[in-house]
């Protein structure tokens, strides 16, 4: 046997993200609050949009729904489900028999986040789907910018649970250390507040914020308003996000608990 | 490689592990292992064992000091060790909602040229244990889990920290067998314990560790070497210690006694056990609960570690387990 197949990150990714998918599914909790809450809370935020005259911003209504549910997808599907997830494996002392293998830190995390990020995705195409259908946006008018939207809000979810994670003990205190993100990113990202609804030079600020970018790419691939340099701007500043997050990471990710 | 051609797979030199507390938990330790050879590392809670085995399993890197694991520095090198060792922890470290079977597949698409996972189970004997989730296992069980994983890839090395604790005693002896075949397949394996009895039966080598250095190395014949011989027997009512023959004449150089029982320490077993049954013979008396036994590991462990206060039940149990 020996000389045998090595693994490689693909396999051992793979291996990873299929027993993370198998403990999802068996965390009720997590799974209903991550499939239920973008499907629901955009509803919430109906009645203001109707209020908010979305129209004299080149928003309809269709539109700015559709972002939310895809906003709230990064914030519930992916991070937070994320943020437990780390946590818990840390408590068990999963994170540190996994670096006593193969895996190297960013498989782990990568692993473990497979999951939440698949499903998130997932989240995001049938919402994009149905709202087309369903409310009446069409089809998107510049499609290519929905992909690095996408994409880049996983990401920066993804990468921020880690570094959330970080400052958090158990998976109780994480409903506590998820919520600064949280809050800052429905009000100011652009998904219980369209950016377009924004005073100008609050929206600018807006923008630097850590989903903001996805938001904004996606909001743009429906509705086609997006000029080369506000893309690029939003695209550089969520790889800023992400390079920010991964340094974060690095410097103060615990890998097991305190003793 | 030394001078015999022997290949030296773990060479520890000048380690130390400071926590970020100020607390030095291993204070400048070396020593090295052979290919094909059991050491192990003994000692009471708080003796730095498991702070130097996630020194040499690369988990942290040292504060000072140098660790080189086949060749190679164990945390900088990580890639170049891991596929050829294998480590189960102190502690599980499995996900409490997968089943005995996914949790080994998982581990098993992350190592390098795993065996089947049925065939490492079966090995550990956990071969009906496929479909029970790793939170219905017992602590015993969970052992298991976490020695099959460590064996799955084949490893040249195996670092076993405490592998027997919360296994009955045929769980311990079955593990015993398991490591002996191992070493005698050529895998060298590092192992703690504070079971004075599975040191001793296992290790072709030992150290023990007491407050972060190494008290005594060698194997357990030499780090027995020179230590005192124990008699112990009861003696009957109304019978004291100064009833006895002047004992030092018999070899004995320490004694205790507690109710009836007397436990005599002497560098000459012979002489003391001669003397004593020779006074009771004498006196027509009849010493229950008599026992006399060789230097032994406890002894060496006991003349090292036993005197600190606050390691007293931790050894207490070992020794009595």
């Amino acid at each position: 046997m020996s000389g045998a197949v090595r693994t490689s990150a693909g396999r051992r990714l793979g291996a990873l993200g299929r027993a993370e998918i198998a403990l999802l599914g068996r965390n009720r909790g997590a799974v209903v609050t991550a499939l239920l809450v973008p499907l629901a809370l955009p509803f919430t935020v109906r009645g203001a949009y109707a209020r908010l005259d979305l129209k004299a911003h080149g928003v309809d209504a269709g539109t700015a729904m559709l972002t939310a549910a895809i906003g709230f997808s990064f914030l519930f599907a992916v991070y937070t489900a994320l943020v437990g997830a780390y946590v818990a494996r840390r408590e068990e002392l999963v994170l540190k028999r996994l670096r006593t293998g193969e895996l190297s830190d960013a498989e782990i995390l990568t692993g473990t986040a497979l999951p939440a990020v698949g499903l998130g995705l997932a989240q995001a195409l049938v919402l994009s789907a149905g709202c087309a259908l369903l409310l009446h946006t069409g089809p998107p008018r510049a499609p290519w910018l929905i992909l690095p939207g996408l994409l880049s809000g996983l990401v920066v979810s993804a990468a921020l649970a880690a570094v959330t994670a970080s400052f958090t003990r158990t998976t109780e205190s994480a409903q506590v250390t998820a919520l600064p993100l949280l809050l800052v990113s429905m009000l100011g990202s652009g998904i219980t507040i369209p950016a377009a609804a924004m005073p100008d030079r609050m929206a600018s600020v807006c923008a630097l914020l850590p989903l903001s970018p996805a938001i904004r790419l996606v909001e743009a691939g429906w509705t086609g308003r997006s000029s080369g340099p506000e893309t690029l701007a939003a695209l550089a500043t969520a790889l800023a996000w992400t390079v920010v997050a991964v340094f974060a990471v690095r410097r103060w990710f615990r890998w097991e608990p305190r003793r | 490689m030394d001078i015999d051609g022997h290949e030296q797979v773990i060479e520890v030199t000048g380690l130390t592990r400071v926590y970020g507390g100020g607390f030095e938990a291993v204070r400048g330790i070396g020593f090295s292992v052979t290919r094909g050879e059991i050491f192990a590392l003994l000692g009471t809670n708080g003796a730095g064992k498991t702070s130097t085995m996630e020194l040499l399993e690369g988990l942290a890197a040292p504060t000072r000091g140098e660790i080189r694991v086949l060749g190679h520095d164990p945390y900088r090198e990580r890639t170049a060790v891991r596929s050829r060792t294998g480590v189960m922890l102190q502690e599980g470290g499995f996900p409490a909602e997968l089943t005995v079977a996914e949790t080994a597949r998982m581990w098993a698409g992350c190592t390098s040229g795993a065996r089947p996972a049925a065939e490492v189970l079966a090995r550990v004997g956990l071969g009906d244990r496929h479909g029970v989730r790793v939170k219905q296992l017992s602590g015993g069980e969970r052992r298991r889990l976490d020695l099959a994983l460590a064996l799955l890839g084949d490893p040249e090395v195996l670092f076993l920290d405490e592998p027997t604790t919360g296994l009955d005693a045929e769980g311990r002896r079955d593990t015993w067998e398991l490591v002996r075949a191992l070493r005698d397949a050529g895998t060298t394996v590092l192992l703690t314990t504070h079971y004075l009895e599975e040191a001793e039966g296992l290790a072709d080598r030992l150290a023990i560790l007491h407050a972060g250095r190494i008290a005594a190395a060698g194997t357990p014949a030499e780090v027995t070497a020179g230590r005192p011989a124990r008699m112990s027997f009861q003696l009957p009512e109304g019978y004291h210690l100064g009833d006895l023959p002047p004992l030092a004449a018999l070899g004995v150089r320490g004694h205790e006694h507690a109710g009836r029982t007397v436990r005599l320490r002497t560098t000459d077993p012979q002489r003391t056990a001669a003397g004593v049954l020779a006074w009771a013979e004498r006196k027509g008396l009849r010493l229950d609960a008599l026992d006399v036994r060789s230097a032994s590991l406890e002894e060496a462990f006991l003349g090292i570690a036993g005197h600190d206060g606050g390691d007293g039940p931790e050894l207490g149990q070992g020794v009595a387990a």
